[in-house]
């Protein structure tokens, strides 16, 4: 079991070296240019904020629509620590502080709401996060509608890639603890969980917590990397599109999270040629793909190797037919 | 000793009393059974026992390690801690998850390591989780699914899934378990099997059981002692063959006599 997981970290951390650095040399040589790095910073913090969403929604099957509220919380507390001490010292302060705030504010509002279920909990958290919004559009702090301008930037391809890939681990390796198992099992059947000796009000409010954190984190991320923020970027629209991004990929797999917001980025960005389409054929793009994968892009699996097996016979089983048929 | 000791139980649901005044005793290490006609309350004292329900009065006594300690009222995964565990009459396992998570998730309240080992999988988080992976494949052979650990539970044939709802149960390390009709559906051969697995468990786990079940062969065979539920009152309790002569009883499966008609 050891020898497995040592073998399992490493090859973990192979890929990850290799991710990083293929995209730093593209960077390096130029074929990156500013414009693809702005996506690929969009791309990176959508993931973390529809991986930790996925925690709260998809693994532990409390459905949030106030994700946007706990990503204002670290994008605005880490902006204006930033603007105070711009050090890349502060910066890093300021991402802490911004997220232990967003984590603090999920614990406080989880509490409660956590009692609620389904489409009440998914009103009470909207609820929230409109509040969360107004109470930075009337502060003085951050500058009100006009917006906190000239964070200064210190995220760049680098910072990016520990974020993502560090909240991802982490995410992954705690659904992979007993810990996450008794979030998972609520997901399943609160009734049974409760009976098996699984405290899960506990379990809830953890869950609801953690995913603040890491949205607290993606707030950071947009601050120090678009240096700009208004309360109007963080409405529920901005909530509705990380669902849809959870959705898209699969409630409960974080592999789906990450390709959904690959996916969509990429669809968003081949579609900026055509402005006047580009929502409806992005809109269409879902309907469709809600039509023929109703479970998400992944369902509730992950991407592994025995998956790539699986997938290998299956190909396999059609190629050899058709040669059959030749 | 009595290990878990049920006295004046009520439940009232507005003005429907669905249980009352329920006296029920368990001594340490016997197979009680608990029958009644359909809707007689059975399934609403075992929620009642394991806090799905708050009772509207009454008591209930577990007793651990020789320490009495009343749970009515308390929190079910409080109960589950203090020593009670059960199975349920629809099954409720945790489908979308393999039969190894089904029984790793129960045995959660004896794992130590923290928040941090699970984060950053620590030596703690490697060393414990191997142990955890052990304990439960050692439930699943006594169960006979150690053969299908990585399946999920939804795909298990139906008299599996009662036999994982079972090793599920005895993960949480109980001393009292409950087991709401475990032999419904099954057939005749797979209801003798099930019978010996509870007789084997309940010796090498020495637990006290309860049992409430439709299927009179099974609760005659292997039951000491049993108390007939109907309307939510005990009407009679003693052994199979008091039982099986009571009037009282017989009336209440029957109907009333034909003379009285």
């Amino acid at each position: 079991m050891k020898n497995m997981l040592q073998k399992r970290w490493l090859k973990t951390l192979l890929s990850l070296v290799a991710a990083y650095g293929v995209v730093q040399l593209l960077i390096a040589v130029g074929v990156i240019n500013d414009y693809i790095q702005a996506t690929i910073a969009t791309i990176c913090i959508n993931m973390v904020l529809a991986v930790s969403l996925n925690l709260i929604t998809g693994f532990t099957g409390q459905f949030s629509l106030g994700h946007a509220g706990f990503m204002s919380i670290g994008a605005y507390v880490c902006g204006i620590i930033t603007v105070a001490n711009p050090t890349l010292p502060g910066f890093l302060l300021g991402t802490l502080a911004g997220a232990v705030t967003a984590a603090v504010v999920g614990f406080l509002v989880g509490l409660p709401t956590l009692r609620l279920r389904g489409d009440y909990l998914a009103i009470a958290t909207l609820g929230m996060s409109e509040i969360i919004r107004i109470v930075f559009l009337n502060m003085q702090i951050t500058n009100g509608a006009a917006g906190l301008n000239g964070i200064p930037q210190f995220v760049n391809w680098t910072w990016m890639f520990l974020f993502t890939a560090g909240t991802i681990l982490l995410i992954v390796n705690f659904l992979h603890s007993s810990h996450g198992r008794a979030c998972i099992s609520i997901r399943e059947d609160e009734i049974a969980a409760e009976a098996m000796g699984i405290n899960t009000t506990k379990y809830k409010v953890m869950s609801f917590t953690i995913g603040a954190f890491f949205a607290g984190v993606a707030g950071a991320m947009y601050a120090s990397y678009f240096y700009f923020l208004k309360p109007d970027l963080f409405n529920f629209q901005k909530s509705v599109d990380i669902l849809v991004i959870v959705v898209l990929g699969g409630m409960g797999s974080i592999s789906g999270s990450i390709i959904a917001a690959v996916l969509l980025a990429v669809i968003s960005t081949v579609l900026q040629s055509f402005p006047e389409l580009r929502m409806v054929i992005y809109s269409l793009v879902l309907v469709i793909i809600m039509i023929f994968r109703p479970q998400g892009l992944m369902g509730s699996r992950e991407i592994s190797a025995a998956l790539f097996r699986k997938w290998g016979e299956g190909l396999k089983r059609v190629f050899g037919k058709e040669k059959e048929r030749v | 000793m009595a290990i878990l000791s049920v006295k004046k139980l009520t439940k009232s649901f507005g003005g429907l009393t669905a249980v009352s005044n329920v006296n029920m005793e368990l001594q340490e290490g016997e197979l009680v059974g608990l029958i009644g006609p359909n809707g007689a309350g059975k399934t609403t004292v075992f929620n009642l026992l394991t806090g799905v329900y708050e009772p509207t009065a009454g008591t209930v006594t577990l007793t651990r390690n020789g320490k009495g300690k009343e749970i009515q009222g308390m929190k079910p995964f409080n109960i589950c801690k203090a020593g009670m565990s059960r199975t349920f009459q629809n099954i409720r396992l945790f489908k979308d998850l393999t039969v190894l998570d089904n029984v790793r998730i129960a045995m959660h309240q004896n794992v130590k390591y923290g928040l941090a080992s699970a984060f950053l999988h620590l030596p703690a988080y490697a060393k414990e989780e191997a142990q955890l992976v052990e304990k439960c494949m050692e439930l699943l052979r006594i169960v006979h699914l150690d053969g299908k650990a990585g399946e999920l539970a939804s795909n298990l044939p139906y008299g599996e899934q009662r036999h994982l709802e079972i090793a599920r149960a005895l993960a949480t390390d109980p001393v009292v378990l409950l087991l709401d009709e475990p032999a419904a559906g099954m057939n005749p051969a797979e209801t003798a099997q099930l019978t010996e697995l509870i007789s084997w468990i309940r010796k090498n786990f020495q637990l006290t059981i309860l049992l409430i079940e439709h299927d009179m062969s099974l609760v005659m065979k292997i039951c000491e002692r049993i108390y007939v539920l109907d309307y939510g009152m005990i009407i009679a309790s003693g052994t199979p063959e008091e039982i099986k002569a009571d009037k009282k009883v017989i009336e209440a499966y029957l109907g009333e006599d034909v003379n009285d008609a």
